[in-house]
Parts: C-alpha cells; structure tokens; sequence
C-alpha cells in the first residue's frame, strides 16, 4: 500500500539528483499538451499521461511537459506542441498515446521531427 | 466525452483559469445517486455571467464564441435524470454540483479519475486539490497540502510525485469499487 513515507523517500532520492539537473535548464525542451474542453474530449488526457511516462522513464531531466488551453484547431486535437531553442515550434495534431510516445523518442531526444504527425501532414 | 472524469477534469480547469488556490472535487455515492462537487476559491461570477453559463454561446474565450464543458456536464448529468446546479459569487468562488443516477443506462463511467486529478496538479502545481470519493464500502482521498507538507519543498510536478499521486488513488479506488 503506499504511503506518505514514499513521498519522503521521493524527496531524498530528488534532493540528491536536483544538482545534475539544474546545469541543463537551458537546453530545455518544452512539450505541450492542449487540455481545454475540446482536447479532453479528444483524448489529451491519456496523451498527456503517455507523454510524463516517457519523460519519466527516460529521465529527461531537461524536457518539461506543461499544459495549455485550446490552440485553436478543435478538430484536430488532441495537440501536442514541440518547443526546441533555437528550432521552430513543431505542431503534432490528432495524438494518440502511442504517437506521442514515437515523439518523444524520436523529436524530443533524437531530434528528428516525426513529419506524418505534423499539421502540415495532416492539412 | 466517455468518462465522468474528463467532465470533472474539464469543469476544474475553469476554477484554474478562476484564479483558485484550492479546488475540491468531492464525489459521494448513496442509494443510487452519485454527487460530484467541484468546488473553488477562484474568482466567483457575476450574477449576470452565471445566468447564461450553461448557454453552450457563452464564454470567457475571445477567440470563438463557444464554451461546451458546463453544457457537456449538465446535459450529461440531466441523461440520467440527474441534476445540475452551479452556485457563485464575485470574490466568493463557484461551486458546481452535479447528480448522477448510477442505475441508468446513460450514466458514463467514472473512468480514470486518477489520471484527471494527476492532471489537474501537473498542469497546476501551485494550486491545492484535495479529492475525497466517499461510497459505502470505501472511501479515496488525497490532499495535496498534506503531501507538500511531507514533500518540504520537491515540486509535486515532480515525475516520482505525480506517479505516486495516480497509483495512490488508483489503489484506493480499486480498495472499494466492484
């Protein structure tokens, strides 16, 4: 059963890595999910879930995955957005966990666009 | 939407964008009838905004002129005979209170609440949730303040944190639902 010890051994375990990562913030790449009405209802939440895993397991210490309201396209969400420093922002439309998963490999840590999800494949 | 938990997970992030420092989700289930309280501190409504907020043509937005969540939820609470009320007041915050009747055959799923409630904090770090799901054989609780407290300053963003936030309510859950 777990308990709020865990969340004490989390904080130990955090402590002793928060030095690794704070050197690598400015590589920082930004993932963001569209979580308005219209994205909820499309699936972003499973996406969303599907995108903190991979981030997680992987240990990318320098991807943060935020949230956003509507984007502005309802009928292609759900809508993942790519934010690389110094890259043009990359739009990915009707996710599906297991796309964004191929994402976060493949654009977010091998920095190669997934371009069959992008909303100029999809348009 | 499918599951009871994407209407709650839409309804709470209208008390985000209300400026909240707490939202409790309350779901308690009796004799049949399932009552979801969403509940915030945020910046309340004017009498005049509250007399059309289940108008699917009104919104806060500027970029269109539709809001579907509030008319999502009352129409999917209405489906089973239920019933649908929102109370608020400027500076006062706004309560919304939905009823479900369980036994209908419109009724939606409860589906994955612990991944709304996971949501909710991931996307809104500074704000406190506190989430109490009450039935007769069990009950699945989390407060957040309870967790900063033992957290003495780790993000709840954390990926460890929000991965023990969903398991721990998922395992709570799971202790009473048939």
């Amino acid at each position: 059963m777990k308990s709020i010890e865990d969340l004490k051994k989390i904080r130990e375990e955090t402590l002793k890595n928060i030095n690794l990562r704070k050197e690598d913030n400015d590589h920082a790449v930004r993932v963001v999910v569209g979580m308005a009405t219209c994205g909820i209802a499309a699936g972003a939440r499973p996406v969303l879930a599907a995108c903190l895993e991979e981030v997680r397991v992987r240990n990318l210490a320098d991807v943060a995955v935020t949230q956003t309201g509507c984007i502005g396209v309802c009928r292609l969400e759900p809508i993942v957005e790519v934010f690389t420093p110094g890259q043009e922002k990359v739009t990915y439309v009707k996710m599906t966990p297991e796309k964004a998963r191929r994402v976060i490999a493949e654009h977010v840590v091998n920095r190669q666009v997934v371009s069959e999800y992008t909303i100029g494949a999809a348009e | 939407m499918k599951e009871l938990s994407l209407h709650i997970l839409d309804i709470a992030m209208n008390s985000v964008k209300a400026g909240a420092s707490l939202i409790e989700i309350t779901l308690t289930e009796a004799g049949g009838v399932l009552t979801v309280t969403v509940r915030d501190d945020g910046a309340g409504m004017t009498p005049e905004f509250l007399a059309t907020v289940t108008d699917p043509f009104t919104t806060t937005r500027t970029t269109r002129k539709v809001g579907l969540g509030i008319p999502l939820l009352k129409l999917a609470a209405e489906q089973t005979g239920g019933t649908f009320a929102i109370e608020s007041a400027p500076g006062a915050g706004t309560t919304v209170t939905t009823a479900f009747h369980t036994g209908h055959m419109d009724n939606p799923p409860l589906g994955d609440i612990a991944g709304s409630v996971m949501s909710l904090i991931q996307g809104s770090p500074d704000i406190d949730v506190v989430y109490t799901h009450s039935a007769p054989a069990g009950e699945a609780s989390l407060d957040t303040r309870v967790l900063r407290e033992a957290l003495g300053g780790i993000p709840l963003e954390s990926p460890d944190v929000l991965l023990w936030i969903q398991q721990t309510i998922e395992e709570e859950e799971r202790s009473f639902q048939p």
